[in-house]
């Protein structure tokens, strides 16, 4: 681990250890949320806010958490900003934090988030979690911009209210349905693991 | 009849798993045997509708009285965290062969976001306590239906020609799109 460079512990959460295509975690918000890009873009930014403060936090006062109690203050950490960043979308941002109701609170048992803390900010310096939590960040955005504008663009023929698709095209009702969210993330994993075992032979 | 509508809503019309998405982990995880399967649907369906009771009485008793909601997802978390410690130890002394056959699936519910969903979307809703109990019952029975389907369709996958980057987890979500599209047959059965 220690010895990865500071631009390989950034970027292996694009697609090495990409939060939802390649470790299956928070698989709950991704799939929930990804009705519309703008709803996609809210619960990334929650989400990175979370992961990135509670590294913060955890990498810098790991060494008095005691380890019998770790989880649970990690646990407790973890939803002291989960109820400021629900508090600020409620306050600032009040039509996408009914969108997206329940899911800003259930950051708190987002497995991505409390599986860095016990898997790396735990264990490294601050500076290496910071940058560690950053690359999921960016890996886990990633994935729900890319699940939210499929669904979006076919379920309503286009992106962030502007229409691309022109009037020939039939909106697919069943991909703003729950539906839609298991069928697509279910054939981008099959693509994931195809693209993978191309590029990478032997595996 | 309004509680009979809650109950049949939570279980086939906004199921937990096909429709709100939560406990998608072991869903996925533990749905490769209809054993496990089941007994990982009993346990949260007991862990669910307690949680119901106790995150009630607290969001009733105690945040609301003293103006502490914002405090609701961290005394949620810890409550929901300590009453599985509980109920295990409970169930171990109680009855050791219900603890046998519930086994590692009653610490792993901790970390089930369907539990957590419970609590919150119950107040979201503003269900009284009798409401809240039924849909906890409810959601709990939803959960097993969806999770003892999908265990015994990937029983029937493991002898299935499935493309190679497909296996495992893709066709698994393949296969609850299917089915959510299946429930949403359901729905508009109760307004």
């Amino acid at each position: 681990m220690a010895t990865k460079s500071i631009s390989a512990e950034f970027t292996k959460g694009f697609w090495d250890e990409n939060p939802v295509f390649r470790q299956l975690l928070g698989m709950c918000p991704t799939l929930a949320v990804t009705t519309a890009v703008i709803n996609g873009i809210a619960m990334g930014l929650a989400t990175s806010f979370v992961l990135i403060f509670s590294s913060l936090v955890v990498s810098s006062i790991k060494k008095i958490i005691p380890s019998q109690v770790r989880i649970a203050s990690y646990i407790v950490i973890i939803a002291t900003f989960v109820t400021m960043a629900d508090r600020f979308l409620a306050a600032f941002f009040p039509p996408i934090s009914k969108n997206l109701g329940p899911y800003v609170p259930l950051i708190v048992v987002n497995c991505i988030i409390l599986g860095r803390q016990e898997a790396f900010s735990s264990k490294n310096s601050i500076g290496r979690s910071l940058i560690d939590a950053l690359g999921m960040s960016c890996g886990f955005i990633l994935a729900l911009l890319l699940l939210s504008s499929i669904r979006e663009l076919l379920g309503s023929g286009g992106i962030l209210g502007h229409q691309i698709l022109g009037s020939w095209f039939k909106p697919w009702i069943i991909m703003i349905l729950p539906a839609g969210a298991f069928l697509t993330l279910g054939l981008l994993l099959g693509l994931a693991l195809f693209i993978e075992s191309k590029t990478k032979p032997g595996r | 009849m309004e509680l009979l509508a809650i109950f049949i809503s939570a279980i086939l019309i906004n199921n937990f798993v096909l429709h709100y998405f939560l406990g998608i982990c072991p869903f996925l995880g533990v749905s490769k045997k209809i054993d496990s399967a089941v007994s990982m649907g009993l346990a949260v369906t007991f862990v669910m509708t307690i949680t119901a009771v106790v995150s009630w009485i607290i969001n009733h008793w105690i945040l609301i009285p003293k103006k502490l909601e914002y405090l609701q997802i961290v005394s949620f978390i810890l409550v929901i965290a300590s009453l599985v410690q509980l109920v295990e130890m409970f169930i171990r002394k109680a009855s050791p062969p219900l603890y046998q056959a519930l086994g590692i699936y009653l610490p792993l519910i901790t970390t089930n976001c369907a539990i957590m969903g419970l609590a919150l979307l119950a107040v979201l809703k503003e269900y009284k306590f009798l409401e809240t109990v039924i849909f906890g019952f409810g959601s709990g029975i939803g959960f097993t239906l969806a999770i003892v389907l999908m265990a015994g369709i990937r029983e029937q996958l493991e002898l299935a020609d499935v493309p190679e980057p497909l296996k495992g987890a893709g066709i698994s979500l393949i296969v609850a799109g299917i089915m959510a599209l299946a429930f949403t047959g359901f729905s508009g059965m109760i307004k």
